[in-house]
């Protein structure tokens, strides 16, 4: 039973012309794909590591640890007002540079210079060495050959993302269409953050499938509705308005999320008490953009029954515009084969007052519990594919993203495989 | 003694362990709460929030007095108990296990 469109193909899977044979998940069940994976994909593509408002004035800085890729990074604004990236590794013996307590913790804050807690080396914002204690113990120490190393740092729309490849495209062109259809979207007014972090027993992959579907929603979530309405919502099923994919990204636009809900039935006290939930605080906040105005590739379709749109950007940045005009950002760090480190992050235009401060408060907590239900069942899908004992899945046609996903990955691992065959194995 | 809450929300004094400032901290104490503990809380406090929705729109996030920031917070908490009241029956996530997903950045107030 059909509730939208699709295309002339008959499928979408068909239609973005990726096969709709049984997917085996071999690709998140072995360390030694792991291995590859770090060295074709995380230290090869553009990796979204914050925002610019992370960073408000000259100085301000953030560190993010990329396990996958085997380091840890400190962004900051230098002086010239310009964003750069660096290795979080001092230049001496090796320390890890800037980090508070915890050396595998994540810290932000704002200084002149960066100074190694081991034996006070310092660093200027722009990376350069800036002083050496007891200098003259040294032998010939030139200190223009030991600033920071660089990582190239570039920003899309605010986004600030690294890559660790010096022959990789620029970051726009990295992007693609997708993100070229998103520019003009005002995420700049939408400065209210709430952020979440989980550590999830499962491999990064299998996370972003989770939330590159909604067939499962109706079913896991059930418990969010009300009885009479879980009922209904099962029966209905889950169908996109529309599927795209551009390279390695890929993006879903979603009805839904339509506010108020047409049935108030569907909607717990709480919600219809603060006339919000999970898709968001039903008034939509002014953001100088009606819906129609939107950018070109946020509501592909101009459905009127759109609500949401969630854009992958390859590997692990997933973007999802909401229609009462708030956006959610998930991403997935890998740790190993089988864990990783989930953020979610939502973002609203600052409420003016403790009413609205509620709104936002409850969409970002139904966000959490949702996330919770996900995160552990997807432990429990990490175990059993881990068992083997089943290699063969079908994926069906709303399923069609996270194929791409995987064999996007793959083809990253085979394109390294060819390019460095010969060459001794990533380790 | 200046009242911990604003006037109208008197009835809320004998929940005051629920002005938390933080949503680790308001979850934390929920899913350390029995449900009747919880369903005390909600029944209380969810009227006031109903009938009291004019009132918040007049509070400005901008020069927030401690008896409003108060109010708030107790409300913030309100929204995560409202889960396990209406919604779960129980103070944890069904199928969470031990799983987590913590905040880590959250407005101030």
């Amino acid at each position: 039973m059909a509730h939208f469109k699709k295309p002339e193909e008959g499928s979408w899977t068909e239609h973005l012309k990726v096969d709709t044979e049984p997917v085996s998940y071999e690709d998140s069940t072995s360390p030694e794909h792991y291995e590859l994976e770090r060295e074709a994909i995380f230290k090869r593509t553009w990796l979204n590591v914050g925002r610019v408002e992370q960073l408000p004035r000259k100085g301000s800085y953030f560190t993010k640890e990329l396990d996958a890729a085997r380091t840890s990074v400190v962004v900051v604004r230098g002086t010239d007002g310009e964003v750069r990236a660096f290795h979080n590794v001092c230049r001496h013996r090796g320390n890890k540079l800037v980090w508070n307590d915890f050396p595998r913790e994540e810290t932000s804050g704002v200084c002149r210079q960066f100074t190694c807690k081991y034996h006070a080396w310092r660093y200027d914002l722009d990376g350069k060495l800036a002083f050496v204690q007891q200098e003259g113990e040294f032998f010939d120490l030139d200190k223009s050959e030991y600033g920071l190393k660089q990582v190239r740092a570039e920003v899309w729309e605010g986004f600030v993302f690294v890559n660790f490849d010096e022959n990789a495209a620029p970051l726009r062109e990295y992007l693609g269409e997708l993100a070229k259809g998103i520019e003009g979207y005002p995420f700049h007014k939408l400065t209210q953050v709430h952020k979440y972090r989980a550590e999830i027993g499962s491999n990064w992959k299998l996370f972003i499938d989770a939330f590159a579907e909604f067939y499962h929603a109706p079913i896991l979530h059930s418990g969010q509705y009300m009885p009479e309405q879980a009922r209904k919502i099962q029966k209905y099923g889950y169908e996109a308005l529309h599927y795209d994919i551009d390279g390695p990204h890929s993006m879903v636009s979603s009805w839904g999320g339509i506010a108020p809900p047409h049935d108030r039935e569907m909607v717990k006290p709480i919600e219809a008490a603060l006339r919000s939930g999970l898709f968001g605080p039903w008034d939509a906040p002014d953001i100088g953009m009606a819906t129609e105005d939107l950018p070109p590739a946020v509501n592909p379709t101009r459905d009127p029954r759109w609500g949401m749109d969630s854009f992958v950007f390859f590997p692990n940045f997933m973007l999802l515009i909401w229609r009462p005009n708030w956006v959610l950002t998930y991403h997935y760090w890998p740790t190993s084969y089988n864990t990783h480190i989930f953020e979610g992050t939502c973002y609203f235009v600052p409420p003016k007052n403790a009413f609205e401060r509620l709104q936002q408060e409850l969409a970002a907590v139904s966000f959490k519990e949702y996330g919770l239900q996900d995160g552990n069942t997807l432990e429990a899908t990490q175990t059993m594919l881990e068992s083997g004992t089943v290699d063969r899945f079908p994926l069906n046609d709303q399923e069609v993203l996270l194929r791409h996903l995987h064999h996007s990955a793959q083809e990253y691992v085979r394109e390294y495989q060819r390019r460095t065959a010969g060459a001794p194995a990533a380790s | 003694m200046a009242s911990v809450f604003p006037e109208g929300f008197e009835a809320l004094e004998p929940f005051v362990d629920w002005a938390v400032p933080t949503e680790k901290a308001r979850y934390a104490k929920r899913i350390s709460s029995t449900m009747d503990e919880l369903d005390a809380f909600y029944d209380v406090a969810f009227p006031l929030l109903k009938s009291g929705t004019a009132r918040l729109e007049k509070i400005s996030m901008e020069d927030i007095s401690e008896p409003d920031k108060r109010l708030l917070w107790l409300f913030c908490s309100l929204v995560t108990v409202a889960f396990s009241v209406e919604a779960w029956r129980q103070p944890r996530v069904p199928d969470s296990g031990a799983s987590s997903i913590d905040a880590i950045v959250e407005p101030a107030v």
